[in-house]
């Protein structure tokens, strides 16, 4: 298969190629936003022990 | 049995374990299915006969429209489950679904505008597939807001499940849209009854990539849905074993 053939995408690139590099993005930041959120919830829950364990002191 | 099964996700830590566990087993299958719907899509599927090469939007679009219509029915579901049992790991999902669901709600009406535009020679139309869509998206946004709008997660739970369930009329609404009105849109290819309109070298690369994307959506909720159980544990006991399993 011919590469400058399959970029040209039959004339359809402009339309085809954004919508693929759209969907990469969207597929990326997502997998970074669901991590960032978790590790977030960690750090808080943390932080949330650290008070219970000291209130829990005699 | 069900009812076991159904309690023992209920509990917060055996869900925390569970759901951390789960997630590769969705996200690495997710992306070998995904990188063979390329391989497909963009290389072994034929030109269409109308649309040429500009036919393998699809490839993108129709999974991201798929996962903004699946993601909204989990999202009112669990909510509904939460709010009808109260069950936290419930509201827990429900609230994770939302942001995901939204973003491929966008990505679906930004694909299709792109499609639109050689094949209809427009980007945008109100038309009603795409007016319900965004609507669609307005929904997603709107529960993010009401959740937004409460310091008490409780609070934003319930009242965000009320507007979860209400919205989910409109997800009928979409898939119906193209055979209930004279619309732009086609018809449904895959998701109806009988064979699906279109050859199986152009069909496989699209039911990879809807698969692919399902499975890749589940890993993404597993593990927005632990921050989020996490977030709503009072239990030291538990909160420290969770932490030390990480």
């Amino acid at each position: 298969m011919n590469i400058s053939k399959f970029l040209a995408m039959g004339g359809y690139a402009v339309y085809v190629w954004p919508s693929y590099g759209l969907t990469a993005t969207v597929v990326a930041l997502n997998i970074l936003w669901a991590r960032r959120s978790l590790r977030r919830a960690q750090r808080e829950a943390r932080r949330r022990l650290a008070a219970l364990k000291l209130a829990a002191l005699p | 049995m069900a009812w076991v099964w159904f309690h023992r996700f209920g509990s917060p830590p055996y869900f925390y374990r569970v759901a951390r566990r789960l997630t590769p087993w969705l996200g690495w299958p997710a992306l070998i299915l995904g990188v063979a719907g390329l391989i497909g899509g963009l290389g072994l599927a034929p030109p269409d006969y109308q649309q040429g090469d500009g036919f393998r939007i699809i490839y993108v679009h129709a999974p991201a429209a798929w996962l903004s219509l699946m993601i909204y029915v989990v999202m009112a579901t669990s909510a509904a489950v939460g709010l009808i049992w109260r069950m936290n790991v419930a509201h827990a999902v429900a609230a994770s679904c939302a942001p995901i669901g939204a973003s491929f709600t966008a990505l679906a009406l930004a694909t299709g505008m792109l499609y639109g535009r050689p094949m209809w020679g427009t980007y945008w139309q109100w038309d009603p597939r795409i007016t319900s869509e965004l609507l669609l998206l307005f929904l997603y946004l709107g529960y993010m807001a009401l959740r937004a709008a409460f310091d008490d997660v409780a609070r934003a739970d319930r009242a965000s499940a009320v507007l979860a369930i209400v919205g989910v009329v409109d997800v009928p609404i979409i898939h119906y849209s193209v055979i209930w009105w004279n619309s732009l849109h086609q018809a449904p290819t895959v998701m109806k009854f009988g064979r699906p309109s279109m050859p199986a070298s152009m069909l496989v690369p699209l039911l990879l990539m809807l698969a692919g994307f399902s499975l890749y959506f589940g890993a993404l909720l597993l593990t927005r849905a632990r921050g989020e159980v996490l977030r709503r544990e009072r239990n030291a006991h538990w909160i420290s074993a969770a932490l030390e399993e990480s």
